[in-house]
C-alpha cells in the first residue's frame, strides 16, 4: 500500500498471494479493454494513410497552430483580467463599508451560481460581442468570481495574532492587507490560484461553441474534410494529448507549489491550500471556501 | 415580461431536459465515481492505476472536447444512440473523476486506528468497510459530492450547444421568434438558479441530518 487507510491491515503471506492473483486477473481485464478498443480502432479504418496525411500538411499544421494560438491568446487574457477582477471583488468584500461589501457579496454570489456557458452566451448572442471578447468576458466574470472567494478565504485564514500584531504597531487597513496579510494569503492561495487557471484554460474550449477560432475549431475544420475521409479519430487522437497534457503541467505545478509552500517557514500563520477535487471543477467550491 | 408566460411549454421542455441530464448523469457519475473510488484504495496495483490514470485524464480533459469526441466520435464506431444518452455518458464520466477524488478524500479522513479498532474486534474486511469507514467517512464527503453535482447541473448547458433538448438552448427557439432576448436569457438564468439551489438546499439537509457536527 502506498498511503495507509483505515481499511486493511499488512498483508500476510496468504492474502498477498490473493493480491497477486487479483493483480494479474485484473491486469488481464485492463489488457484486454485497450487491445479491444486498439481493434475497434483498427477495425473502423482509422490508422489508414489518407486519414493521417493531413497532419504531413504544413497547411493545416498551421491551422492547428492558429488555434492552439487562439485559446492560449484566450486563456492568457482571460487569466490576467479574472485575476484584477478576482483582486478587486476580495477587496469590495473585504471593506469596511457595509454597502460595497453587499454589492461585492451579490456580484460574487450571482456569477459563481451561473453556468459559464449561460454567460458567454448572453454576452455573444444578446449584447452581439465579437466571440474572443464574449468568451473572455464570460471567463473573467466567473474565474474572476471564484478567484475573490480564493483571496477572501486566504485574507481570512491568516492567524489573528499577524493582523492584531501590525494593528498594534499602528499600520492603517490598507498597510495590514498589502504589508502583512496579502502577501501570505497569496503565499498560501497560490495552488488554490493556479488551479483555478486550469480551469480558465479548461473552459477556454468553450469558445468552439461561440465559433470563436480555437483549437477545437480546427480540429473541427479538419475533421470535416471529405478529401481525408473525414479524419476525425485522428483529429481526436492529436488534440486530446496537447489539450489535456497543457491541463496536466499547470496541474502538476499547482501540485508543486502546494508541497513547496507547506514546507516554506513563510506560510506558517496560514494553512496551505491544496488543490483538492473541487478545485479543478468549474463551478467547485473554492478549497478553503467556508462550508456552507 | 411575457416571453415566459407565452412560452411555458418550451422552457418546461427544456427545463425536464436539463433536469433528467443532471438526475441522469449524476447517478452515473456517483455509481462510477464509488467504483474508481474503490479502485483507487484497492490492495491491487494494476485497479490503483488504472484509477488513478481516470481520474487524471478526465479532472484535465475540457468538458468541451469531451463531448466533442463522444457525441461525434463515438457513432464512428458504430454506437448510434440518441444525443442525449451521450450527453449523459460524458456528464458523467467527466463528473465521476470529481467524485472518486471527494470519495477517496473522505475515506482518508477516518483514522486509522477506526480500521485497527475494527479488525482487533474481530470484524472482517466487509464488515469494517460497511459498519466503521463507509459511515464514517460517508458524513465528511456530503458536501464536496453537493458542490460536484451542482457543477454538474451547470455544466449540463454544453449539452444543448450539441443539440440536446435543454435549458439554455430554448434561447434559439424563442430568438427565432422573435422574443426580447434579453428576457429570454434572464428566465434561462432563474431556471438554472432553481436547479442549483434544489441541489444545494438537498445537501443542507443531508449534511444536517447525518453530517459531522463541527
Amino acid at each position: 500500500m502506498t498511503e495507509a487507510t483505515a481499511l486493511y491491515d499488512l498483508p500476510g503471506p496468504r492474502t498477498r498471494r490473493r493480491h497477486a492473483l487479483y493483480g494479474a486477473l485484473s491486469t488481464v481485464v485492463i489488457l484486454a479493454l485497450l487491445a479491444w478498443i486498439l481493434y475497434l480502432l483498427f477495425d473502423t479504418g482509422q490508422f489508414t494513410s489518407t486519414k493521417w496525411m493531413p497532419f504531413a500538411y504544413q497547411g493545416i499544421q498551421e491551422l492547428l497552430l492558429r488555434g492552439l494560438g487562439n485559446t492560449l491568446k484566450a486563456f492568457a487574457i482571460a487569466a490576467v483580467l479574472s485575476l484584477a477582477l478576482g483582486g478587486l471583488l476580495a477587496t469590495g468584500r473585504l471593506s469596511d463599508h457595509r454597502p460595497v461589501r453587499w454589492l461585492a457579496t451579490l456580484v460574487v454570489e450571482f456569477f459563481r451560481a451561473m453556468p459559464v456557458l449561460v454567460m458567454i452566451f448572453f454576452i455573444f448572442v444578446a449584447l452581439r460581442v465579437q466571440p474572443l471578447p464574449a468568451l473572455v468576458a464570460g471567463l473573467t466574470l466567473y474565474n474572476g468570481s471564484v478567484l475573490a472567494e480564493v483571496f477572501r478565504s486566504g485574507v481570512n485564514a491568516v492567524e489573528r495574532g499577524q493582523r492584531e500584531a501590525a494593528f498594534a504597531l499602528g499600520m492603517r487597513k490598507t498597510q495590514v492587507m498589502a504589508h502583512v496579510l496579502v502577501p501570505q494569503a497569496v503565499r498560501a492561495m497560490l495552488p488554490a490560484i493556479i488551479s483555478q487557471l486550469v480551469v480558465a484554460l479548461k473552459d477556454t474550449s468553450l469558445g468552439f461553441l461561440i465559433t470563436y477560432e480555437e483549437f477545437l475549431h480546427a480540429g473541427k475544420l479538419i475533421a470535416s474534410d471529405l478529401d481525408y475521409d473525414l479524419p476525425f479519430i485522428p483529429v481526436v487522437m492529436v488534440i486530446s494529448p496537447i489539450y489535456i497534457g497543457m491541463c496536466m503541467l499547470l496541474s502538476w505545478f499547482a501540485d508543486w507549489v502546494s508541497r513547496r509552500e507547506r514546507r516554506s517557514p513563510k506560510t506558517k500563520g496560514v494553512a496551505v491550500a491544496t488543490p483538492g477535487p473541487g478545485a479543478l471543477l468549474p463551478g467547485g467550491v473554492p478549497p478553503t471556501a467556508p462550508r456552507p | 415580461m411575457n416571453v415566459l408566460t407565452d412560452n411555458f411549454s418550451t422552457y418546461g421542455a427544456g427545463f425536464l431536459g436539463t433536469l433528467e441530464l443532471t438526475v441522469y448523469a449524476s447517478l452515473l457519475a456517483l455509481a462510477l465515481g464509488f467504483l474508481m473510488a474503490s479502485f483507487r484504495v484497492a490492495p491491487v496495483g494494476s485497479l490503483r492505476v488504472f484509477g488513478t490514470a481516470w481520474v487524471t485524464v478526465l479532472r484535465n480533459t475540457p468538458l468541451t472536447l469531451l463531448f466533442f469526441a463522444v457525441l461525434l466520435g463515438l457513432p464512428r464506431f458504430g454506437l448510434v444512440l440518441p444525443f442525449q444518452v451521450f450527453a449523459v455518458l460524458a456528464l458523467g464520466c467527466y463528473t465521476s473523476a470529481f467524485v472518486c477524488e471527494a470519495l477517496r478524500s473522505g475515506i482518508n479522513t477516518v483514522p486509522k486506528g477506526q480500521g485497527e479498532a475494527a479488525r482487533s474486534l474481530g470484524m472482517s474486511f466487509g464488515q469494517t468497510l460497511s459498519l466503521v469507514v463507509l459511515p464514517q467517512a460517508f458524513r465528511s464527503v456530503i458536501p464536496p459530492v453537493g458542490s460536484t453535482l451542482i457543477a454538474l447541473a451547470k455544466n449540463s448547458a454544453i449539452a444543448g450547444a450539441f443539440s440536446v433538448t435543454e435549458l439554455l438552448g430554448t434561447y434559439k427557439t424563442l430568438n427565432e421568434l422573435g422574443y426580447n432576448i434579453i428576457w429570454t436569457f434572464v428566465w434561462i438564468a432563474a431556471g438554472y438558479l432553481v436547479i442549483t439551489l434544489a441541489i444545494s438546499a438537498l445537501f443542507h439537509a443531508l449534511e444536517r441530518t447525518w453530517g459531522v457536527p463541527r
